[in-house]
């Protein structure tokens, strides 16, 4: 034991020394890999870059903005008038070809279908991206630090003391941003110039915020999630639960059931001393299930002022190109109705481009009703454990999303990271059997989708099924994973009542023990 | 610009023949052959009418079409340009800076481009209206052209109109004889008499090129009080390969002899004298200023005394060539600015002639000649670069054709000053996404940054469903350039099945980009003895009009879905939504009672007889002993019932695969 608990202490001196290596490493590995553009040209995937997130769109429309028009003329650009002016400058190209030949008809140009960015302003692009991972992967970080210290609270006022032993094992948040980091969609999405990992970025923010109950930070980072990517805007109900109910609140149920436990306990037990710590622990358990508004009512206030505040900021920007109705018809409403039809690794594009267009409107209506129907019995369901909803919600909205990128993936992956008790689970009882399917499952479609996209588009030797179907495994493997964490949590808040019931006897055999010692 | 201050004085010398000449209707019929280097021969048909202005005139017509008079009240036109057109014209052989080229080389398909006299925000309608009239008149599918991603409204790129000025084109249109009878229809004579009788279809749809045009002006809706009615010209282009069988067989060569050739040889017909409603009919033979310099200088190196004259039985005999008629008069260009010299035109009346005494011109060569025509400064060709489906670039590139000579510029003089202008127009459909912001320009093969040489830049961007993308550029070239390219990227866009035509897989087209040079003025000024009574097609090859070019048509292969199955990717995709709904859906729901059973379990472990029943089900269902539930330890229970739900997930997860395949097998 004693051999254990210093190799523990030493793991515990090394873990943030690797951590820092390990993140240290990989944004050496994204610079590494930003350098090499051309070799790799991840910015034209379509895993990659969505009509939302393309960075030469963006460029494009930084262009049309630069030539006084409005950078949504041309259905080309589809973002934040806000991001156009940040990133935009860093879009304009240099002349820095070195190997352009145009002598005869044809010309040869080496340039072509390669990054046409000049090097410099592309390397500072990427740094900018890999910036935004980074810090993102740090928040994950302290909002796991902040996640087990309030875990670790509300088992020990449950009085599982033996899970918290075990979780001593794990630290906190490192992992998840491990995770994130070295995740090979965040770095292909990172490497790959599209703007998902600043949107990654705000939604983490929010999120971050939320936990450690800064409610002007949750809500800057919800209002700008939302006015980057439309679909961020259900995680109000996992930001007004983490705020309302704190960070990790035990399942109400546990709590009446401990607290019915403790009192059933108080009738047996004559000793007015343990009777007296019964209700202690039983108000202290049971104080932080309690929903304060108080933060809540400032969060909504924030988030009007921030989003007034953006809005602003954005009607300045487009002012002459047909003010703010004109923008949110060219964002939102891009998004709400799917208009673009290029491939993606979602499956509405192939229906959109198939449907009849009777039903179009019918099955825009139903595919987002989806999301939204769904929010309501997950957040009842889930109340108890925010950061998982967040996890469920954003995987939901990648699946069902009109342009889904990878970069979503990479978000709701780092996020189940963070999930303390799901990770001490899985190291405890090692109960996801459906894990590794679902881990060959992402390998095989990574590896099949770009594979079918070049069997089509590239050599025409393949048709449109072939890549719908890899978008079919995948939406159904997506489905499975919300399916199985879902079921699995349930598992485990029976795992926990069962513990929970399990300690109470303990507690009580020894509690009778003792009085009977006593006596 | 020299253009408009030109064409107003134009006007007004129009203005003062018409009332010198009387306010009658006219119509005058020409024809103008012209024998080309590569061993063709382009004969371009100009048929023209004129209505005096209703003001003075009234509404009633003798000659005029009242079809096209309607037309013109009706959409108040104020120029109008509709041309039909098969195969390509050869800019490097047949001429690139003569008016005949300028004029009428046009894109293949249709191209409709139109100048209303009305308000700004009526244009449009006005446009699709008349896009419909035509299709009717015409029997083709300009009605496509209504649609807003297919015209675009071009602002200085195409001509020197402001605002009310609509383009359209369609590559693909087929031409054939349905659209060349309602055209010949307008004709007083239709090809009942007259120069129209040589069109005889099948001779016409054999040949290179093929090209009707009709071109309308109207100043009836002028504020300016210029009013003279409208004028339509209607002309015909054809390059034709004369058929001899005598000497068709040596090709290639330079120093061959050029094809000869006679109206019957080129038509299979013969002239039966004129329209008796044509106030003029006329035949031209033009030959062009470098072939009577080489005919010049020939004669000189063989110093034979073989002069012009008349030979016996009206034959008319040259150094070089024999006409088998003699021409009326013959016709020097004066104040020539191409290098080859003066092109020569003999003028034939058709007056003359009549049915019992035929016209049949022929052209015989005496001796090898080789020539060229007059040269666009750049010649522009236009090609599509990249692979695959989903992305490419589109290059334009403009070279002098013969590079060591270089070409004639306004002011050849200081040579490294001298720049010229190049206005580029492009028409973009939507569904080829231009990235406007990638445009390159290389002069020499060097990249230049993109404010030294495009001068002026107009783009109106496309917009999905809604418009195409129109790229204006005017560029400035240094003067001796060997080559200059313009690059755009692009990604291809899909569209959804409906879009698509029947043929989706050959492909969709670009139009033609139009290349002008304003800086060259394409005209020709023939020297006419009688000033009086001008031959209307000598008048319009007068006009300074700018030298124009179209590039080739781009075919751009767009992915296709599969078209056979919109029910199976409905049905598919909606039962992953609906397993989606479905697991969720239950997952949520049942947690509730498996923990309820869990405590009931707990709490009295004698009503546990439904659980055992269930797991025992599932054991047989699994094929396992069933094991009895060790209720004591909590981890076997929540196991087992992760299991269960793993392996409801994994039928489930099979069966969706198991459709998949089916569907996949079936769809093959």
């Amino acid at each position: 034991m004693e051999e254990r608990e210093s190799e523990t202490s030493n793991k515990k001196k090394n873990k943030p020394w690797a951590f820092w290596s390990w993140a240290f490493a990989s944004v050496i590995f994204r610079l590494i890999l930003a350098y090499f553009p051309r070799n790799l040209n991840f910015s034209a995937r379509p895993e990659v870059s969505t009509p939302l997130t393309s960075f030469r769109r963006l460029a494009e429309g930084y262009w049309l903005k630069q030539s006084s028009m409005s950078p949504y003329a041309g259905s080309m650009y589809h973002g934040s008038p806000l991001l156009l002016s940040i990133l935009g400058p860093l879009t304009v190209r240099r002349y820095l070809w070195t190997s352009v030949n145009c002598s005869d008809v044809k010309i040869v140009c080496r340039y072509f279908m390669d990054g046409n960015e000049g090097l410099p302003n592309q390397l500072i692009c990427s740094l900018v991206f890999v910036i935004a991972d980074f810090v993102t992967a740090m928040l994950i970080r302290s909002t796991g630090l902040n996640l087990q210290m309030a875990y670790n609270q509300s088992l020990k006022s449950l009085g599982l003391v033996r899970l918290l032993e075990n979780s001593e094992l794990i630290l906190s948040g490192d992992i998840a941003a491990l995770v994130y980091l070295w995740n090979p969609f965040t770095i292909i999405s990172c490497v790959g110039l599209s703007t998902s990992p600043i949107e990654n970025l705000v939604i983490m923010l929010s999120l971050y915020g939320a936990c450690t109950r800064r409610v002007p930070l949750a809500a800057f980072g919800w209002v700008l999630a939302t006015h980057l990517s439309l679909y961020p805007a259900i995680l109000i109900v996992p930001v007004i639960l983490l705020l309302g109910y704190g960070p990790d609140a035990p399942p109400r149920k546990l709590l009446l059931q401990k607290f019915r436990e403790s009192c059933s306990c108080d009738c047996s037990s004559q000793d007015k001393e343990q009777t007296s710590l019964h209700k202690e622990l039983a108000n202290q358990s049971v104080q932080p299930m309690l929903f304060s508004w108080k933060p809540v009512v400032f969060f909504t206030l924030w988030a009007c002022m921030w989003a007034f505040y953006v809005l602003v900021l954005c009607a300045i920007s487009v002012k002459q190109y047909g003010g703010l109705r004109e923008m949110f018809k060219r964002t939102y409403g891009f998004i709400l109705t799917v208009e673009d039809l290029a491939p993606n690794i979602g499956v509405l594009w192939y229906f959109f481009a198939e449907v009849f267009d009777f039903f179009r409107n019918f099955f825009l209506i139903v595919f987002h009703v989806n999301i939204l129907f769904m929010l309501l019995p997950l957040a009842i369901r889930l109340n108890h454990r925010p950061c998982f909803l967040a996890f469920v919600y954003i995987a939901i909205a990648s699946m069902l999303k009109s342009y889904p990128s990878v970069g979503d993936l990479a978000l709701y992956m780092g996020l189940l990271g963070l999930d303390q008790l799901l990770r001490i689970s899985i190291q405890l009882y090692a109960d996801m059997q459906l894990s590794f399917f679902l881990f060959c499952g992402y390998v095989g479609v990574s590896l099949l989708s770009p594979v079918m996209h070049n069997l089509w588009i590239w050599r025409g030797t393949g048709n449109a099924n072939f890549y719908f179907a890899t978008a079919m495994a995948y939406a159904c493997l997506q489905v499975c994973i919300i399916f199985s964490f879902i079921s699995f949590m349930k598992t485990l808040t029976i795992i926990l009542v069962v513990e929970s019931v399990g300690a109470m006897l303990n507690h009580d055999r020894k509690l009778r023990k003792l009085s009977a010692t006593a006596a | 610009m020299a253009f408009p201050r030109f064409a107003i004085l134009f006007l007004f010398l129009l203005f003062f023949l018409s009332q010198s000449i009387g306010k009658e209707e006219e119509f005058s019929e020409e024809l103008l052959l012209k024998p080309l280097p590569d061993r063709k021969v382009l004969a371009h048909f100009h048929f023209q009418s004129r209505v005096p202005p209703t003001e003075t005139h009234g509404p009633h017509h003798r000659l005029f079409p009242k079809a096209i008079y309607q037309l013109v009240h009706k959409f108040h036109i104020r120029e109008m340009e509709l041309s039909f057109t098969q195969g390509r014209w050869n800019y490097e052989r047949w001429g690139g800076n003569d008016p005949i080229s300028s004029n009428n080389a046009k894109p293949p398909g249709v191209e409709l481009w139109a100048v209303f006299d009305v308000p700004q925000d009526q244009v449009d309608a006005s446009w699709k209206n008349l896009t419909h009239t035509l299709s009717g008149l015409f029997c083709a599918s300009i009605n496509f052209l209504e649609s807003s991603t297919t015209y675009s409204a071009p602002d200085w790129g195409f001509r020197q109109f402001a605002g009310n000025l609509r383009y359209g084109t369609l590559p693909r249109e087929a031409v054939c004889t349905e659209n060349l009878t309602p055209w010949l229809k307008l004709l007083p004579c239709r090809d009942k008499a007259g120069l129209s009788v040589l069109m005889d279809r099948p001779s016409i749809y054999r040949g290179y090129y093929h090209s009707q045009r009709l071109h309308l002006t109207s100043t009836e809706f002028d504020s300016t009080g210029l009013n003279m009615g409208i004028v339509l010209e209607q002309t015909l282009t054809v390059v034709l390969q004369p058929n001899n069988p005598g000497n068709s067989m040596t090709y290639s060569s330079d120093s061959t002899l050029p094809q000869s050739w006679s109206l019957s040889s080129l038509f299979g017909r013969k002239v039966g004298g004129k329209c008796v409603l044509a106030k003029s009919s006329n035949i031209f033979v033009q030959l062009e200023g470098d072939l009577v310099s080489e005919l010049n200088s020939r004669k000189k190196e063989n110093e034979r005394d073989d002069t012009d004259n008349l030979d016996f039985e009206g034959s008319w005999s040259n150094f070089g060539f024999e006409l088998s008629v003699s021409p009326d008069s013959v016709i020097n260009e004066i104040n020539s600015v191409h290098k080859g010299g003066p092109s020569v035109m003999y003028k034939f009346l058709v007056e003359n002639y009549s049915d019992s005494k035929p016209f049949d011109l022929g052209l015989m060569w005496k001796i090898p000649v080789a020539w060229s025509c007059p040269q666009a400064p750049l010649q522009d060709n236009r090609f599509l670069m990249g692979s695959g489906n989903e992305r490419g670039a589109i290059a334009i590139s403009l070279k002098p054709i013969k590079q060591s000579e270089g070409f004639q510029t306004p002011d050849i003089n200081n040579r490294d000053k001298c720049s010229f202008h190049v206005n580029v127009f492009q028409v973009v459909p939507w569904y080829v996404k231009v990235y406007y912001h990638t445009l390159q320009i290389f002069v020499d093969g060097k990249p230049q940054s993109v404010p030294d040489v495009v001068t002026k830049m107009r783009v109106s961007p496309s917009e999905d469903k809604v418009s195409p993308g129109v790229m204006e550029l005017a560029l400035k070239l240094p003067c001796g350039i060997m080559s200059a390219a313009l690059t755009l990227d692009f990604d291809k866009g899909f569209l959804h099945i409906d879009e698509y035509p029947p043929d989706a897989n050959q492909g969709f087209d670009i139009p033609s980009a139009v290349v002008s040079f304003p800086d060259f003025r394409a005209s020709v000024n023939f020297l006419e003895d009688a000033s009086s009574n001008k031959s209307p097609l000598l008048v319009k090859m007068q006009e300074r009009s700018p030298v124009l070019s179209y590039t080739e048509v781009l075919l751009v292969p767009l992915t296709t879905p599969d078209f056979s199955m919109p029910y199976n990717v409905i049905t598919i995709t909606c039962t992953v939504f609906a397993l989606y709904f479905g697991s969720l859906l239950n997952v949520l729901r049942r947690r509730m009672g498996e923990e309820e059973r869990l405590l009931k379990s707990k709490a009295a472990k004698k009503n546990e007889q439904f659980p055992v029943l269930l797991s025992k089900l599932y054991a047989k269902l699994r094929g396992r002993p069933w094991e009895p539930p060790q209720s004591s330890t909590s981890t076997s229970s929540s196991s087992s019932s992760s299991s269960l739900l793993s392996s409801k997930l994994l039928i489930k997860v099979v069966l969706v695969a198991a459709v998949a395949a089916g569907w996949q097998y079936y769809s093959r």
